[in-house]
């Protein structure tokens, strides 16, 4: 049994990374750049459909948040989407005060979160059951912040984020499960395809 | 020049002779001509001057960072937006990279710069900042990372101006580790 779905706090519906990170992509019209965390995270990105503009991380856990940031900040004026897990956030939480504090409008930040260390055997999180994600960004002053109630929550908070004039992150309670496809991990051409892809570079 | 002159005393001429640039404005001024433009950093009390002046100056955006593999993170995500970086921390934060060096700069090949400010050596008064220090140099060395350590003025815009072009051409990371040779570090005060 899920120990998230018996957190008393938040009525929100236990939903799946894979099919949460497929309706993300598929509303990506504009370029928008995703960067996939370490993990699951990217493996779900990569499984929803390699495209240009999307990053994969192999380790430096906790991460895609701070990376986001600066692709934020060199490119103001493209959308940024970067997926974390709770575990990885845990990691590297004071990286949400800095966003606060820079407040790239531009940054939409999304929080798997199932309480457990899934990938290294499913193992709960020193925050499991007890720590709430939104209240920490909030706390944080990331004051756009919201669980997603469900799947269609999360799509309206998705769209919402595309206009906003603060960064915004979107948490969502997700199940157990593993990642659905696995990243060609080579990360020369990751990097080198994403700053293509970011028209940063022209191809060799 | 002007003690070709013949007329003014030793005094007088040290007050007329163009002053000498300081290492921080070295820095500054090296960081501009090469076009970086974003300074994440965790502190350090020797880097107060550079930090207050780079805010000071409209040409960067710079912000302290939670740690220093935060500023690492981003700085990457930067360069690889088309916004060039660097990194400013002191000897012990580094050692908080050797995670985010080995699987995030060197094997996407990011031309991540950072400028450590030494503790640790010459005039320590804190035991584990003299032995965090040790373990900086093996770390670089063990990933095979381009480092140098700055201990003169007069090498000093060479040092960084050409490490700094050297790691965006080859896309790979330098440390240039500044001495208290050349910035006086910080000492111990009652």
């Amino acid at each position: 049994m899920n120990v998230m779905t018996n957190r008393p706090a938040r009525n929100t519906k236990v939903m799946n990374r894979f099919d949460l990170t497929s309706r993300l992509v598929a509303k990506l019209k504009n370029q928008e750049a995703v960067i996939g965390g370490i993990g699951n995270t990217n493996f779900d990105l990569w499984a929803a459909g390699h495209r240009p503009q999307n990053f994969y991380m192999l380790g430096s856990m906790g991460l895609a948040f701070p990376i986001a940031l600066g692709v934020a900040l060199a490119q103001p004026e493209r959308r940024i989407f970067a997926l974390e897990g709770d575990g990885s956030l845990l990691m590297q939480m004071g990286c949400l005060a800095t966003i606060a504090t820079q407040a790239p409008k531009n940054l939409t930040m999304i929080v798997m979160d199932n309480g457990l260390y899934q990938i290294t055997g499913a193992q709960p999180t020193p925050a499991t059951a007890v720590a709430d994600i939104v209240a920490i960004a909030t706390g944080c002053g990331l004051s756009n912040s919201a669980w997603a109630a469900d799947e269609e929550d999360f799509e309206r908070l998705v769209d919402q984020s595309l206009s906003a004039t603060a960064p915004t992150l979107i948490a969502v309670r997700i199940d157990d499960k593993p990642g659905v496809g696995a990243t060609r991990r080579d990360p020369v051409q990751i990097r080198e395809r994403f700053m293509l892809g970011l028209g940063v570079r022209e191809a060799l | 020049m002007a003690a070709a002159e013949g007329q003014i005393s030793p005094q007088a001429f040290q007050d007329q002779a163009p002053r000498e640039r300081s290492w921080h404005e070295i820095v500054l001024q090296t960081l501009k001509r090469n076009e970086i433009r974003l300074v994440p950093y965790v502190p350090d009390r020797v880097l107060t001057t550079l930090i207050k002046n780079i805010h000071a100056d409209p040409f960067f955006t710079t912000f302290p960072t939670a740690r220093e593999e935060e500023a690492v993170g981003i700085v990457s995500g930067a360069w690889m937006g088309g916004l060039r970086g660097a990194v400013l921390m002191q000897t012990s934060g580094f050692a908080t990279l050797a995670n985010v060096l080995a699987s995030l700069a060197i094997p996407y090949q990011i031309p991540l710069i950072m400028f450590v400010s030494e503790r640790g050596t010459l005039g320590e008064f804190n035991y584990g900042q003299s032995l965090v220090c040790r373990t900086m140099r093996p770390v670089l060395d063990s990933l095979a990372m381009e480092h140098h350590t700055a201990t003169r003025l007069d090498e000093f815009e060479f040092i960084v101006d050409r490490s700094i072009k050297q790691a965006i051409t080859t896309q790979a990371p330098v440390a240039l580790i500044l001495s208290p040779l050349l910035t006086g570090g910080k000492v111990f005060e009652k």
